[in-house]
């Protein structure tokens, strides 16, 4: 198994009466609410905890791109991704992902990336996601039916671009480049590993698996209503008579831990409650611009997850609701390890993105419930994937044999 | 009202057409939503005039959307319509996003466009006046936007169907992104293409229509199209939304047949 650390980066300092004087948490919300001076001190706390998390055996530590979200404030993932080469040596960075259809042109991403697998000596996992409607169409302006299209030739262009020796022309409908050239290019050949973030449409399937790529699917409601759609992409694996490693999948998963049940709804509840209530709080009209998502994917009834937040109630459910719906995995290490190893089994997943900052969580209790998973839970997940080795060398990072040093300058 | 339909070489795009009344030839260019069930502003026009309402691939059952996609497509698209219906000098008749892509074959094709008529046509942006972004609106919100009289429209849009009804939520859940994923390669994220450095080439006898009421595209944007255009003529509609035919559509009927 493969855990990675994944940070949101929520803005903490949404009012108690957010949702009644807001309509959304994405898009709209007046930016006069973020604080530079506050700022300053959050993005510090939470590469701080980014750090912890390798300090104390997570194998990845991850980040995102969002834009005009005041839950997800990285609107470029590549900068945190820098700071966290010089001040981590082993865990994988995972940058989960850039949306490539917004470059332009998208051969920065593919400088980019390689400057990240480069400064870190090889530790990169790509993630190369469609982006949120609301990033996507509303922040980013893309046209949503034209979206996948220009994805498409973002992604093509981008593993020609580090897999060429010599400068190419690239004639796309989208990019014209007459020098394609990527300077620099990635530690990892032909490419670091890479990730797609899915929601459930068979051409994502495919994509992943005609290029080897591993599927993300990254909710936040949880494993129980992830089945269906993970049961569909394992489907999809056996129909194309590909192996069925686990680590073709991952999984993102709220966690809550505390010495008991009881200690964990004390501690973390009001977090949890900010983080369903607040911070997904999105206007149901920026879910899925008209075109964003196929024909084919909407008859399938794959909605977003943000349709289905809106037409779900979150401000009516209590702890024991999100616990027992299994929303967030929370509770005693015990309860968390059953319960991890219930998700991995049944979504059939080699990694876990941890999603263990929660909304407006302050940093010890950050560090507390990490701490714990680190010693008292995923010690006993290691090795649900026998058969696999625990490991896939295919989903994972190749870092170099022998790196420099790093020296901090204040030191 | 019938249909027919109509294939497009060499791209194989089967594309339907509504036909209604007898008369001169008219031409009609549904807005982003289609065309309304029963729709009044065909109706009204084809007491007087045969209208042929071509439905842009994406909407009703036109097909070969994928190969349109931006507004040089959708222009080249729609005087190829124009062509293979092999009409007589008709009124070209544009509302709201038809009436952006009828000013533009105006613009583009000044010889074979002559009398052009404009309801409330997208295409301009100013700064001072935005226009709504309908690609956000939620199903309830639109009779609002589009009406003056928003219960009287929503019965127009929906024909009396409950909108809260999940099984209508679903299909047009579909129908919508059909037809907005279209209309969004021209209306979004701002619908403005480029026409306003174009409107100097319609030589036709325009007639520009407004409702008083629009919200959508605020009134104010027919003096723009008419300063920009030599040989046309506003006209406003008392009592009407956005929708100015299908809200009064006797009126916009007289209108334009007093112009043209």
């Amino acid at each position: 198994m493969k855990f990675t650390w994944f940070h949101l980066m929520p803005w903490p300092h949404m009012p108690d009466d957010f949702r009644e004087k807001h309509r959304s948490v994405w898009v709209d919300l007046p930016s006069k609410m973020y604080e530079p001076e506050r700022g300053h001190g959050i993005y510090h706390q939470y590469l701080d905890q980014l750090e912890f998390a390798e300090s104390v055996g997570f194998d990845g530590i991850g980040v995102n791109e969002h834009h005009a979200n005041a839950y997800g404030l990285m609107p470029s993932p590549n900068i945190m991704a820098a700071t966290l080469t010089r001040r981590t040596s082993k865990a994988a960075l995972v940058v989960l992902g850039n949306s490539i259809a917004l470059y332009n042109p998208p051969l920065r991403v593919a400088e980019e990336f390689a400057m990240l697998d480069v400064l870190s000596g090889g530790r990169l996992v790509a993630g190369f996601p469609v982006g949120t409607s609301m990033d996507t169409n509303y922040a980013y302006g893309t046209i949503p039916a034209l979206t996948r299209e220009k994805y498409a030739e973002a992604h093509d262009l981008i593993r020609k671009a580090w897999a060429a020796d010599e400068p190419f022309a690239f004639n796309g409908r989208y990019t014209k480049l007459r020098y394609v050239n990527c300077w620099p290019k990635p530690i990892q050949r032909p490419a670091p590993p890479i990730f797609i973030p899915g929601g459930g449409s068979v051409e994502t399937y495919d994509f992943c698996l005609d290029n080897t790529y591993s599927y993300s699917y990254l909710s936040y409601s949880g494993y129980l209503r992830a089945k269906l759609l993970m049961e569909g992409y394992w489907k999809r694996v056996s129909e194309r008579k590909a192996d069925e490693s686990p680590y073709r999948a991952g999984f993102a998963q709220v966690i809550c831990v505390a010495d008991t049940d009881a200690e964990a709804e004390r501690l973390y509840g009001p977090h949890v409650n900010y983080f369903y209530n607040r911070c997904l709080h999105v206007y149901p009209g920026f879910a899925d611009a008209p075109g964003y998502r196929t024909i084919k994917t909407i008859q399938t009834g794959a909605l977003s997850q943000f349709t289905q937040a809106a037409a779900r109630d979150y401000p009516s459910m209590t702890w024991k609701d999100l616990v027992d719906g299994r929303y967030i995995i929370a509770g005693s290490p015990e309860t968390v390890r059953q319960q991890m190893e219930e998700l991995i089994k049944s979504l059939r997943v080699g990694n876990v993105f941890c999603l263990m900052h929660i909304g407006d969580m302050p940093d010890d209790k950050v560090r507390h419930s990490t701490k714990l998973f680190a010693e008292k839970v995923m010690p006993h997940l290691r090795n649900l994937w026998p058969d696999w080795n625990n490991h896939d060398d295919r989903f994972w990072v190749h870092p170099m044999n022998e790196r420099v040093s790093l020296k901090v300058a204040a030191e | 009202m019938k249909s027919r339909f109509l294939t497009l070489k060499p791209s194989g795009a089967r594309i339907q057409i509504v036909e209604a009344g007898k008369g001169k030839d008219l031409l009609y260019l549904h807005g982003a939503g289609g065309h309304m069930p029963n729709d009044p502003l065909i109706a009204a026009l084809a007491s007087k005039y045969r209208v042929v309402a071509p439905l842009l691939p994406g909407y009703g059952q036109s097909t070969g959307e994928d190969g349109v996609r931006d507004m040089l497509d959708v222009t080249l698209h729609a005087l190829d319509v124009l062509e293979a219906l092999n009409l007589k000098k008709p009124i070209v008749v544009g509302h709201s996003m038809g009436g952006m892509v009828a000013a533009e074959m105006a613009a583009i094709a000044h010889t074979e466009v002559t009398k052009l008529c404009l309801l409330a046509p997208a295409g301009l942006w100013l700064d001072d006046h935005p226009i709504a972004d309908i690609f956000s609106k939620l199903p309830y919100e639109l009779p609002g936007l589009l009406f003056h009289d928003s219960k009287a429209g929503q019965k127009l849009l929906t024909s009396g169907v409950n909108m809260e009804d999940p099984e209508f939520l679903n299909e047009f859940l579909v129908m919508n992104a059909r037809r907005l994923g279209m209309a969004g390669k021209i209306l979004f994220p701002i619908p403005d293409r480029g026409l306003a450095q174009r409107l100097y080439r319609i030589t036709a006898k325009t007639l520009i229509v407004w409702g008083r009421e629009d919200v959508l595209i605020p009134p104010v944007y027919g003096d723009a199209f008419k300063r920009a255009i030599s040989k046309s003529r506003l006209v406003r509609i008392a009592k009407a939304g956005h929708a100015v035919g299908q809200e009064r559509p006797a009126a916009v009927l007289k209108v334009i047949r007093d112009f043209f």
